[in-house]
């Protein structure tokens, strides 16, 4: 009697364990590519919005305007609502709203503006007397980008990936809710739905180890680019 | 080399509109070393950043090796960026690459082939004496090490000219000397054109052989070196000269007339020799000549650049027209002669 009690926990311990799992890795896999799909459209926007601000490599007022604009109102709107919104696009692009292939398609969108301003930021620490060594040398846009502005702020380049990364966590736990896939949507599940507090629980911890680890290795590699300098 | 005519540049803030440089009219020639020398806004850093256009002007003509600097197109100026070096008073060394690969950036910039490249890197590290240092990063380097990179750079391309805003500026004064005499060595070596803004004298008289004094964004003085040093026309002149060979006389020693009666009346005055009448003993031959007494106040003899230049602070008593004949004597002789007080 007792030996089979213990045994069905057990048993339930591991298929827990197993869910648990399979979640972290969607959770993990939803992040990454996120992550990179985000840098793949707002480095580029946040360089973009560097270099043509006033008295800069590019000067282009109209493009910094739009590109300004554009990113503050997607910064101004909750990823939540940003989820429900883009449910057509979603739908669209990849034939469903649901699951973890999905959900990149909103945790991408919504990181994109963010990234663009934590990339704009990262570059305007740069020493203007580096760019303009640069300009004395004859240098044209394109090459100060590559060889200037992104090279020298790669340290705090770096430090941004992180925290983008530890948003999308949070992002991608959100996106569970409605149907996302990975941690959220267990704990959602289970934990909400069927009252299983040790899920709930099972899935902060594992939530905390990811964010933990990821700060982690972006300090890490951060400050190892910065001691190779000095 | 350079010949900039009626150059203009007015910043138009929010309120305020600053003249930083008002109709600038100066010539360069080659294979010299030019100083421009100014107080803190006088406008050196503008003048200078309008030749690599840095900054652009508002009105006037820059030529660079018969090359109009002001019309050009971006691509053109780009070119001609590539063969005009410039050094910084912070050095501005890209952090993210070593002492190497900082001085490999302008040919890569310039396309020139890895191989031809590296080998120059290295050749210009040699002659800047960082050999051992290739690999170091720049936060690893002193500023003199930094400047001496710095310099190694502005060279990569073969310019025929090279700028210096304030390169010394935030060295000590031995490793000033020492950075110095290294743009000297390039200057003669290479024959490379320097011009330089500074507004510490020791510089012009360290290596310059012509200077301008600019002030409020004109140009008050200009000549060689040796002429501003001897003869310096304007108030700014003055104080910069004074700077360095410190003859500052007080004040009440201009006023002492000590012994002044009915037949003798004091002369204060600097005489200062240049080159080879340093070594002469005119002042010795005056006081002969003419019976004066003469004591001395004040001396000092340093080195404009190769040239010895001394100067001399004496007060002459004795009658009057003996007074003037006697100075008439040293002007004849070739030295300058300033009467610092009329009895
Ligand atoms: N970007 C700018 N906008 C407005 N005014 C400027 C600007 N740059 C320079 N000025 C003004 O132009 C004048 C000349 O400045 P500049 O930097 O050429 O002086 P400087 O002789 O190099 O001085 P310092 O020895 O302090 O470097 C100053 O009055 C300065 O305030
Ligand atoms: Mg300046």
């Amino acid at each position: 009697m007792a030996e089979s009690l213990l045994g069905s926990v057990s048993f339930l311990e591991v298929w827990i364990l197993e869910k648990l799992l399979m979640a972290t890795w969607e959770t993990i896999y939803m992040v990454v590519v996120a992550t990179l799909l985000s840098y793949l459209f707002g480095l580029p926007m946040g360089v973009l919005l560097v270099a043509t601000s006033k008295g800069h490599i590019f000067e282009h007022s109209l493009i910094n305007r739009y590109l300004g604009g554009i990113v503050n109102a997607a910064r101004s709107v909750p990823f939540i609502i940003f989820l429900i919104l883009l449910i057509p696009f979603t739908r669209l692009l990849m034939g469903t709203s649901i699951g973890t292939a999905a959900s990149i398609v909103p945790l991408t969108i919504a990181a994109v503006p963010f990234v663009a301003r934590m990339v704009e930021t990262s570059l305007n620490e740069i020493d203007w007397g580096l760019i303009e060594a640069a300009i004395s040398m004859g240098a044209g846009t394109w090459k100060i980008v590559t060889s200037v502005l992104l090279p020298e702020s790669l340290p705090s380049l770096v430090s941004g990936v992180a925290i983008t990364t530890i948003n999308l966590v949070g992002y991608s736990a959100m996106a569970g809710i409605v149907g996302g896939g990975g941690l959220g949507t267990l704990a959602y599940y289970y934990g909400y739905q069927r009252y299983e507090n040790s899920v709930m629980w099972m899935t902060v911890i594992v939530l905390i180890i990811l964010v933990q680890g990821v700060q982690m290795l972006g300090d890490n590699i951060s400050q190892k680019i910065f001691n190779n300098r000095r | 080399m350079i010949s900039i005519k009626d150059l203009s540049k007015i910043y138009l803030t929010a309120n305020q509109r600053i003249v930083a440089l008002d109709k600038v009219t100066l010539k360069v020639e080659k294979g010299e070393i030019f100083g421009i020398i100014g107080l803190s806004g006088a406008g050196k850093s503008t003048l200078i950043r309008c030749i690599n256009r840095l900054e652009t002007p508002s009105e006037g003509t820059i030529y660079v090796d018969d090359q109009e600097i002001i019309s050009l197109g971006k691509k053109d100026l780009q070119q001609v960026r590539q063969k005009i070096g410039m050094i910084f008073q912070h050095f501005n060394l890209l952090s993210s690459r070593n002492v190497f690969d900082n001085v490999m950036f302008p040919m890569e910039i310039a396309k020139i082939p890895r191989d031809r490249a590296e080998k120059r890197a290295k050749e210009l590290l040699a002659l800047v004496g960082l050999s051992d240092r290739l690999l170091a990063y720049p936060n690893q380097l002193s500023g003199g090490q930094k400047q001496r990179v710095g310099i190694a750079r502005a060279l990569a391309n073969d310019p025929k000219l090279l700028l210096c805003d304030e390169a010394t500026s935030a060295l000590d004064p031995q490793t000033t000397h020492s950075i110095l005499k290294l743009l000297r060595d390039i200057n003669r070596q290479l024959n490379i054109t320097i011009l330089l803004i500074t507004h510490d004298m020791n510089v012009i008289k360290e290596i310059c052989d012509r200077v301008a004094v600019i002030d409020d964004g004109a140009i008050v003085e200009m000549g060689k070196v040796l002429d501003v040093f001897s003869n310096p026309a304007s108030p700014t002149s003055k104080g910069f000269v004074n700077s360095v060979i410190g003859n500052e006389i007080p004040e009440e020693l201009l006023h002492l007339s000590r012994s002044e009666n009915n037949q003798s009346v004091s002369r204060v005055i600097r005489v200062s020799f240049v080159g080879a009448s340093a070594g002469e003993p005119v002042i010795f031959r005056m006081i002969r000549k003419f019976d004066v007494e003469a004591s001395i106040l004040f001396g000092n003899v340093s080195r404009i650049k190769d040239t010895p230049f001394g100067s001399l602070t004496l007060e002459l008593i004795g009658p009057q027209s003996l007074l003037q004949e006697a100075v008439d004597y040293l002007r004849n002789q070739g030295l300058e002669v300033e009467v610092l007080n009329n009895g």
